[in-house]
């Protein structure tokens, strides 16, 4: 729709200003819950099961994306909030709601806090921003889990890498999917 | 003021987030209920999604079976061939397995040991997942409403899935045996140990408690031992992958599940399990075990052995309420009191067929059972013909038996059954418990001092039911 600039308060990027995209609110309800839905529903519907199909978070690259596309901090704390409760609510058995929703508000927090200061428009800057974030996401979801609600998870430094990896990488063909649905 | 809430305002927000989130977390953990305070709204949210699903995977399955079933057949009759070779190989496995379970099955039997049988079972299709590397859940397209209750077992023809843990009437959650949360009772196959199968992060599978001092070698199978009570005995759960030690004394050793966790589109719900003792009927020839079992010394019952000593002849008391056995020809079948805990065969039928005969008591030992059927002691029983012309069959009695009653034996036709180890067709009551066959041992002269039953049907009678 319009297309806003913000102000440049860092130095991480050549660009003297930043651009801040705006989404239809279709987009932003529909998006979101069409990427939990995928994530629930693709293992199961993929004729060739594949391995790293179960280790990619859909709802994560989705907040990533809008988080840093908006470059606001509360709006991509709400979005990491609305999409990790909704993520919550088909994990299903002895998962409280609200584990992946602070761990995406987290995410979403942080990663709309530093695309007001970096460039995240290339494929470089993504790939680093979403492995970094799934790490992230991962501590904190690990954090709520063992230190709030005592539940026995283990912790990988290499599965977490691994998923990372994984992630960073599918997160640059989705980023560049979503970009069509960018208002300038 | 506004410049503090104006210059905080990100940190606010997001301050106020995490609490409201934490609150709900600590509000769910404070109140644990079986399916948690926030059952309603999940429930709500996965049957808002569960049809459009089902359809999606129904229609995707039909477009599958239209091109594997019609379309696509090449190879076909080479696959059929090599089936048919397949066959025959199995058929000759068969063979020797069938032997083998039959012995198996005596021998329980005799220990009266118990078996658990899935007695019915759902097929369900599974339609989803958790969508979440922390949570290996399913969702499968049966509920409530096709009977399916929370703690039963899911299975594949090739082995465990996990149980229910959640029900609505259209939809099922199933825990599968790699979730972090599961545990499942299994055992070694081969050197009978017993553990816990837990799934890890990951999504492996691990035995656990398997003390660091047994010897488990890589390859082993693993099923289930039965011990939590969801999953039937002896369900193949998997196979052993790496052994290594462990923390705190154990092994860790990694279980490859039989059934590919990943690739699970149907599986079957088990939705009732019977508890009954192996059915021993129609197991081939008289062993030697059995011929031994049957020269087994037994105790004689008190209630059926008079004052004077003598035991009451077979059928001349029946309990009340119990029918005496009868064959097809009306042939009434009873057999020797069995040493104690040893159950009986019921009753033979005269013509060879293999019936149920019913009011026959199975358990000697049980409380309130066929007095008819149950000699004291070395009292034997007679078997008379359709025509009732009981010929006093001898039979040996052992050693201490206080009566010398014998049990007379004729066959349909009138002519005398020499009491002899020769096998013939034993009939299991449906109702009782089978039990071992029990020979004839060779005859043995003895005054014929046991009457035929006073039961004893007329010719042609129909076995009661």
């Amino acid at each position: 729709m319009s297309t806003r600039v913000a102000p440049f308060r860092g130095s991480l990027t050549s660009r003297e200003q930043v651009s801040v995209f705006e989404f239809s609110w279709l987009a932003i309800i529909l998006i979101p819950l069409v990427a939990v839905l995928i994530q629930v529903f693709i293992p199961v519907l993929i004729p060739v099961k594949l391995w790293f199909v179960p280790i990619i978070d859909l709802p994560f690259l989705v907040t990533i994306f809008f988080a840093t596309a908006r470059r606001n901090p509360i709006s991509g704390s709400l979005t990491g909030c609305f999409i990790g409760l909704l993520q919550d609510l088909f994990a299903g058995y002895n998962h409280p709601l609200g584990m992946y929703g602070i761990a995406l508000t987290i995410v979403g927090y942080l990663a709309s806090s530093l695309g007001v200061k970096i460039d995240v428009e290339n494929p470089g800057s993504r790939f680093l921003i979403t492995f970094g974030f799934f790490v992230v996401e991962e501590g904190v979801y690990y954090g709520v889990a063992h230190g709030m609600l005592r539940q026995a998870l283990q912790w990988s430094w290499s599965h977490t890498a691994i998923s990372a990896l994984a992630n960073a990488i599918i997160g640059i063909f989705v980023f560049r999917f979503l970009d069509r649905f960018k208002q300038r | 003021m506004d410049t503090f809430l104006g210059r905080y305002r990100n940190l606010i927000v997001l301050a106020a987030i995490l609490f409201a989130q934490i609150v709900g977390l600590a509000v769910q953990v404070r109140r644990p209920t079986d399916q948690g305070d926030t059952r309603l709204i999940r429930i709500w949210a996965i049957s808002a999604v569960a049809p459009l699903e089902k359809a999606v995977v129904h229609s995707q399955e039909w477009v599958q079976g239209l091109w594997t079933n019609y379309a696509y057949l090449r190879g076909v009759r080479r696959e059929n061939r090599e089936l048919r070779a397949e066959i025959q190989q199995m058929k000759i496995q068969d063979a020797r397995l069938t032997e083998d379970a039959n012995m198996a099955r005596r021998v329980q039997a005799l220990l009266a040991f118990k078996e658990q049988y899935v007695d019915s079972t759902i097929a369900a299709q599974v339609i989803g997942t958790s969508g979440s590397e922390q949570s290996r859940v399913l969702y499968i397209d049966k509920g409530s409403n096709d009977g399916i209750k929370p703690d039963m077992a899911v299975i594949t023809p090739t082995g465990i899935v996990g149980k229910i843990v959640q029900t609505a009437p259209e939809w099922s959650q199933v825990l599968p045996i790699n979730d972090q949360f599961s545990g499942v009772g299994a055992a070694l196959k081969d050197s009978r140990l017993q553990g816990i199968l837990k799934g890890t992060p990951s999504g492996a599978t691990t035995l656990q408690y398997i003390m660091s001092d047994e010897k488990v070698v890589p390859g082993e199978q693993v099923i289930t031992s039965g011990g939590d009570r969801i999953f039937p005995k002896g369900l193949p759960v998997g196979t052993v992958a790496t052994v290594a030690p462990g923390k705190d004394l154990f092994l860790n050793i990694r279980v490859i599940p039989s059934s590919r966790l990943d690739q699970l589109e149907e599986v079957l719900v088990v939705t009732h399990i019977t508890e009954k003792m192996p059915d021993t009927k129609d197991l081939g020839p008289l062993r030697a075990s059995d011929i031994l079992a049957e020269r087994l010394p037994s105790v004689p019952n008190k209630a059926d052995v008079d004052a004077a000593g003598n035991a009451k002849p077979a059928g001349a008391t029946p309990a009340p309420g119990t029918t005496p056995a009868a064959g097809a020809a009306g042939a009434v079948a009873t057999t020797p009191h069995p040493p104690a805990g040893v159950t009986t065969r019921p009753a033979t039928t005269a013509l060879g067929t293999t019936k149920p005969a019913a009011g026959v008591a199975n358990k000697p030992a049980a409380p309130g059972a066929t007095t008819a059927n149950k000699p004291a002691g070395a009292a034997t029983t007679p078997r008379t013909t359709a025509a009732g012309a009981a010929t006093p069959t001898p039979k040996p009695k052992p050693a201490g038996s206080a009566a010398s009653a014998t049990s007379p034996q004729t066959n349909a036709n009138g002519a005398n059954e020499t009491a002899s180890p020769v096998k013939k067709v034993i009939v299991n009551n449906d109702d009782t418990t089978p039990a071992p066959k029990k020979p004839k041992p060779a005859p043995e002269p003895t005054p014929s001092t046991t009457e035929p039953p006073p039961s004893t049907p007329p010719s042609g009678a129909q076995p009661q039911p």
